[in-house]
């Protein structure tokens, strides 16, 4: 469920639809520049999967249930221009398809998700991965944390928004409470999620994991077989 | 493995089609003028439209329902099934809630409704989220259910969405059911090995499904890049087709943004 039409007044809307669009200009570069023709295969792929990983059911307690959210997770995977375009393009077809989030709240929405979502979990990630001793363990636990904290901060950015220019009455430090508890308890989930499904493709496919780059063991071609003799 | 062949490409060659395709499950069939329209006229008058709603002041009451009859018609001359367009409007119940609550909020004018205090500012704010977002849900709902998703790309190519995130969009919407037809049949191979998801300790099992998912969408974005270079493709894709824009069109799909507009500037400056 995204900001639908309405919620927050024009101006605001109008300024973050210009903010966004900047935002996505950008990564367009970044992603064309990092990955060249291959951008629109993979990046449609890739974000074809964070459709479908969300549609799967975690159980979470008597009967409730949550899914993944996606922006952690993309940018760790496939690196932070490309999961920007991916988050950008999954919130247009909500919102154009599925008419979750408003057609006049797409800047709103894109900045909160796209761009402060998958900025701060990459930022984090980053900073956690230097923390940590540079393992292959590492990588998981530093997703979790970006996972766990990017919620709450993506959260903190609508409350920004809100503040900015809500029509609504309710104080912004009750939404900034409300909102801010509830996604801590998101981002717990969220951060498991994303950290289990992290070490599951660090297991089998390492070099796919963008946030790993560069780390795995070179393979060294040995030349000591003797094969004439 | 041979890159799957998008489903659907075939049948898309014809001018007819009834809904069936891939990503297109919301497309809901129909000979209307509303479904005949260009899609790029469609988005930019619906979005100029809602514009319009979402910069009126609630307090215009008479604009309200002139925006409510505008697309209230647009919907019945699209011959969309009324009980369709309302389920899929429940989208916005989560937002609804959160209006219920408002009136118990304000500073003002306030009065007693059954012990509690309801605000005056409140309940028109309430008042306000709620109009504002059905109209934009209805709006949505009428582009999606009488465009098939591959208009409403070509239309945003049109609208100049830079062509870098049309395919990237065209893309994901051509291997969606790919990618959540393999989804379901692992899941389908969970359950048949006696795997049900109870609790946080399943999540584990969840997780190596969702990265086997994303190797498996890596790997054929792979291959659709490698098929697509032995076809020659040398950067960029080819421009979706559009037709010309006609005058009559321009003028039907500017027909209800500017209706609304003009009808809401008087309900302002002369009511």
């Amino acid at each position: 469920m995204h900001i639908p039409d309405g919620f927050i007044d024009l101006p605001t809307s109008l300024a973050f639809i210009a903010v966004s669009a900047v935002g996505v200009g950008v990564a367009l570069k970044g992603a064309k520049s990092e990955l060249s023709d291959k951008t629109a295969p993979l990046a449609g792929l890739a974000t074809v999967f964070i459709f479908a990983a969300q549609m799967i059911n975690f159980p979470v307690a008597a009967g409730t249930s949550g899914h993944l959210l996606g922006g952690a997770l993309a940018a760790i995977l496939i690196g932070p221009w490309a999961a920007t375009l991916s988050i950008s393009i999954v919130l247009i077809l909500q919102a154009l398809l599925f008419a979750d989030g408003g057609l006049t709240a797409i800047g709103l929405n894109v900045f909160n998700l796209s761009l402060v979502g998958v900025w701060a979990s990459y930022a984090i990630f980053l900073i956690v991965k230097r923390i940590l001793p540079s393992n292959k363990k590492a990588i998981p636990v530093a997703a979790f944390i970006a996972a766990l904290i990017q919620v709450p901060i993506a959260a903190s950015s609508f409350v920004f928004q809100y503040a900015i220019g809500s029509v609504a009455t309710i104080p912004v430090s009750t939404v900034f409470t409300a909102m801010f508890s509830t996604h801590v308890l998101i981002g717990i989930g969220e951060g498991l999620i994303t950290a289990l499904t992290i070490s599951a493709v660090l297991a089998t496919r390492s070099d796919l994991v963008y946030g790993y780059r560069g780390q795995g063991k070179k393979l060294e071609i040995k030349s000591s077989v003797r094969s004439n003799s | 493995m041979i890159p799957t062949a998008p489903v659907g490409q075939a049948k898309s060659k014809h001018q007819h089609h009834h809904g069936h395709d891939v990503g297109e499950r919301l497309y809901i069939h129909r000979h209307t003028p509303i479904h005949a329209l260009s899609p790029a006229l469609k988005i930019a008058s619906l979005l100029f439209f809602l514009f319009v709603v979402v910069a009126t002041p609630i307090t215009y009451w008479l604009s309200y329902i002139i925006f409510f009859a505008l697309i209230i018609s647009v919907i019945l001359v699209a011959k969309l099934p009324l009980l369709t367009v309302f389920k899929r409007s429940l989208i916005e119940i989560p937002f609804i809630l959160f209006a219920v609550l408002m009136p118990f909020f304000g500073t003002g004018e306030s009065f007693l409704f059954l012990n509690f205090t309801i605000y005056e500012e409140g309940l028109l704010a309430a008042a306000a989220i709620v109009a504002k977002g059905t109209i934009g849900v209805l709006g949505a709902i009428t582009l999606s259910a009488t465009s098939t998703a591959k208009d409403i790309l070509q239309g945003l190519e049109r609208l100049k969405l830079p062509s870098l995130m049309v395919n990237i969009a065209t893309f994901s919407l051509r291997y969606i059911n790919v990618v959540s037809d393999e989804m379901d049949r692992m899941k389908v191979a969970r359950q048949s090995r006696g795997f049900e998801a109870r609790g946080v300790r399943d999540w584990k099992i969840l997780g190596s499904a969702a990265a086997a998912l994303f190797i498996r969408s890596y790997e054929r974005g792979e291959r659709v890049h490698l098929a697509m270079l032995s076809r020659g493709f040398s950067g960029n894709l080819p421009k979706l087709a559009t037709e010309a824009i006609s005058q009559r069109d321009l003028l039907m799909a500017l027909s209800l943004p500017i209706t609304a507009l003009v009808l809401s500037l008087l309900d302002r400056l002369v009511i």
